[in-house]
């Protein structure tokens, strides 16, 4: 029991600062890592940089310590005027003085924030940079949600390299786990592509006339699976079934924008998952 | 003048950035001149400290910034620069590295980012300060203050290329950002405990008072690996480095890839060595037991991984993922051998991979693309930029005249005296995946067979090309020169390794690192 509160009270009383510098490091840590928004991802990285500015200043501080300015009166010397009396107090004076350690106990140490003012500085610079990059992902791309700029670059690809498009296609293997990462990435895209994976079998059947036949030969045998994997309806099988449908769609090349095609998809989906 | 020599290192490539800032806004064509000049001078002043280093007797060369003197004051009192043998060695790759690609910047540069000349040399040769100024620097503070000088400016460099290249330097900023601002707080901590930031002072102060087994150094040097460890992309946290490596232009991939993850393997080799100390960096430690582990399981992965890639670009940022599990794990065998190949791997590895990559930028220029199918009949295209990127290629896999079968032969040796079998086992297997990438690559070059099995010739020597698209078409000389001056110099590094070796010997003698029985 006493060592408990031992712990708490070191935790809470004594150490609070650093306690609450390590929650928003992870805090910070967290919408870095985890968030989909890149202007959520520079919220974080801000909160992490001020974690650490925090943890440096309570490493300096001292409870009713004085800024450390050598002042007259702390000059062992006598006062600063006397200087030009003779040569030994000037070059005493040029030298280290030891401080008597009644001063010293008075100085809160400078050193970790003066530390902190070029940690400031750099984390200005850094956030301007990703700020400005921001702004440039923003006018390339349209948008500065990570798994819509993913799924963008993706087809960029697709598009530059029909050769490995259609190799991706075939092997389903390859297609999946592409295409997986942007849509396990956030918890809403999961949703949405649950949705679509009922509604997809539909709208296949209505874009694959219009098609080539190979590529319609391709895309029944592409989207017979999800069918299955709807009729089961277990989320877990939806996920990977979805992506098919996904790359179907982009690697038959529309002439319409692959994005109207994504947007259209879960419009349908709403008014008809009711009545399943 | 020449006293001050190391100091020059520093001025001549920072005031270069900043003549090329003011003097590019009225004329964008004096920035190249700038870049190359104030490279090359700082190369002098490289070799020149590097002599002066050799000529002392203690093989280093410290030099104190503002004027303050040790006599008067206590260490740690201002900024002190601060050179050994392998701060020197590390520098001259760096500033060696930087002079060739500056020189082989000027058509990249002006083709693929035309009108920023100016932003791209300012922040060219800022970069160059800042992997120079880590090398050299006495203070731990310093350190991350250059760690994030060369990271910014590098983050700029590589967002000037295409939208993608944008979208993958992101990643690097968020990733960076989290490895440097864990070294800042392993700064921190040391300071707690040590209460000054000069390195030497802090190995004075940790020897001095026995902290080996205190808590605060334990954190202080986990936090400090981690952020390292990031920053140099050792393989769970290697995601920024292939899409921002092979989405930067041409110019910029050239100087980033081969120092960038190079200089942090100096900085965790300065930190291990110089300011925790060997005993505590390897005895009250774990990383002995599980890095070498962690290290096999990041080759295999990033060799595997690079074994998948149908771009040269893409491969390569593969393969330098799978070298620095190579030097990291030459590091952790712990063993005097094993730093031996650690550190002329990292001279060496920056060398060929300088060379690959300015060979990919040429073949990049010439055929419009870097994916493996549209190599066919480039040999007899361009046959010396293919010899020289094939020379770099064969340093990776380790062929004996080149650098890289040195640095490897140390490694497997350091290996075998730890007698960490599973480090040696991986390093082989990992030549063989080079040796597959490579000759295929060859393979795809000489052949008419396409990926997909397709034949397009009809027989001997008939690549099912036009004699057009295989006449000799080599690139422009201000970039085929700095290639083939690259190549050179992974055969002369190769040659005359043993000179390398015995400077590295000198410095590494200072420490008490385990030789193995019999010698």
């Amino acid at each position: 029991m006493f060592e408990e509160g031992a712990i708490i009270n070191e935790l809470f009383i004594e150490r609070l600062n650093y306690l609450i510098y390590v929650v928003l490091l992870l805090i910070g840590l967290h919408a870095m890592i985890s968030k989909n928004n890149l202007m959520k991802k520079l919220i974080g990285m801000s909160i992490f940089q001020t974690a650490i500015i925090l943890f440096y200043v309570s490493v300096g501080v001292k409870e009713g310590a004085s800024i450390p300015i050598y002042l007259p009166e702390h000059d062992p010397h006598g006062s600063h005027v006397s200087l030009g009396a003779g040569n030994e107090t000037e070059e005493a004076s040029h030298g280290p003085v030891v401080l008597e350690a009644g001063l010293i106990k008075k100085y809160a140490n400078p050193l970790p924030h003066v530390l902190m003012l070029t940690a400031i500085v750099v984390g200005v610079a850094t956030l301007g940079l990703a700020l400005a990059l921001c702004q440039r992902i923003y006018q390339g791309y349209g948008t500065i949600e990570e798994d819509e700029i993913l799924a963008k670059i993706e087809r960029e690809e697709m598009r530059a390299h029909p050769s490995v498009a259609v190799k991706s296609m075939e092997s389903s293997k390859t297609a999946t786990s592409k295409v997986k990462k942007p849509a396990t990435k956030s918890k809403e895209s999961s949703t949405l592509s649950a949705k679509r994976a009922k509604s997809n079998p539909k709208t296949k059947a209505k874009t694959a006339p219009s098609t080539s036949q190979l590529k319609s030969s391709r895309s029944k045998s592409a989207s017979s699976q999800p069918k299955t994997s709807a009729s089961k309806s277990s989320s877990a099988m939806a996920k990977p079934a979805t992506s098919k449908p996904k790359t179907k769609a982009k690697t038959t090349a529309r002439p319409k924008s692959a994005s109207t095609a994504k947007k259209t998809a879960p419009s349908k989906a709403k008014p008809r998952t009711p009545k399943k | 003048m020449m006293e001050n020599a190391i100091a020059w290192i520093l001025i001549f490539p920072l005031f270069g950035s900043v003549a090329c800032a003011i003097l590019g806004m009225t004329n964008r064509k004096i920035c190249y001149p700038i870049a190359v000049l104030s490279l090359a001078c700082a190369l002098w002043a490289g070799i020149e400290t590097l002599n002066q280093l050799i000529a002392s007797e203690e093989h280093t060369v410290a030099y104190l910034l503002g004027g303050w003197t040790l006599d008067a004051y206590p260490r740690g009192v201002g900024i002190e620069l601060h050179a050994d043998i392998l701060g020197i060695l590390i520098t001259l790759v760096v500033l060696g590295v930087g002079l060739i690609v500056s020189v082989y910047s000027k058509l990249p540069v002006q083709e693929e980012t035309p009108g920023k000349e100016p932003l791209f040399y300012t922040l060219f040769l800022l970069q160059v300060t800042g992997l120079a100024g880590i090398c050299l620097t006495g203070d731990a503070f310093n350190l991350y203050v250059l760690i994030e000088v060369a990271a910014l400016t590098g983050y700029g460099l590589i967002a000037m290329g295409s939208n993608r290249a944008a979208a993958a330097t992101f990643n690097y900023v968020m990733l960076g950002t989290i490895g440097a601002s864990f070294y800042l707080l392993g700064v921190g901590y040391l300071y707690i405990k040590t209460g000054t930031l000069n390195m030497v002072g802090i190995h004075d102060v940790i020897e001095a008072n026995g902290l080996a087994d205190s808590a605060t150094m334990q954190v202080a040097f986990v936090l400090i690996g981690m952020g390292i460890l990031i920053k140099m992309a050792f393989f769970p946290f290697h995601a920024w480095l292939p899409n921002a490596y092979c989405n930067a232009p041409t110019a910029t991939s050239s100087l980033l890839a081969p120092l960038v993850t190079k200089v942090m393997i100096y900085v965790m080799i300065r930190m291990v060595l110089s300011v925790f100390g060997v005993e505590f960096s390897f005895e009250s430690t774990m990383w002995t037991d599980v890095v070498p582990w962690l290290v096999v399981v990041a080759i295999v992965c990033a060799a595997v991984m690079a074994l998948a890639q149908r771009e040269i670009k893409r491969m390569l940022s593969y393969l330098i993922v799978a070298e620095v599990g190579y030097m990291v794990g030459g590091v952790w065998i712990y063993n005097y051998y094993g730093f031996i190949g650690s550190i002329f791997h990292v001279i060496s590895d920056a060398c060929m991979t300088l060379c690959l990559f300015l060979g990919a930028g040429l073949i990049l220029r010439k055929a419009k693309t870097t994916h493996f199918d549209g190599l066919r009949g480039l040999f007899s295209k361009m046959p010396l930029t293919m010899t020289g990127f094939f020379i770099g290629g064969f340093s990776i896999i380790g062929l004996p005249p080149t650098c890289g079968f040195f640095s490897k032969w140390y490694l497997i040796t350091g290996g075998m005296v730890s007698e960490r079998w599973e480090y040696m086992v991986v390093l082989m297997f990992s030549t063989m995946v080079m040796v597959v990438l490579f000759f295929r690559l060859i393979e795809r070059i000489h052949l008419a067979v396409t990926e997909s099995g397709q034949n397009l010739g009809h027989g001997h020597g008939d690549l099912g090309l036009t004699e057009e698209q295989t006449r000799f078409d080599e690139g422009p000389l201000s970039m085929l020169i700095p290639l083939l001056v690259s190549a050179s110099v992974v055969l002369i590094v190769g040659i005359y390794n043993q000179d390398i070796v015995s400077l590295i010997e000198i410095f590494l003698d200072e420490f008490n690192l385990p030789r193995g029985e019999g010698h």
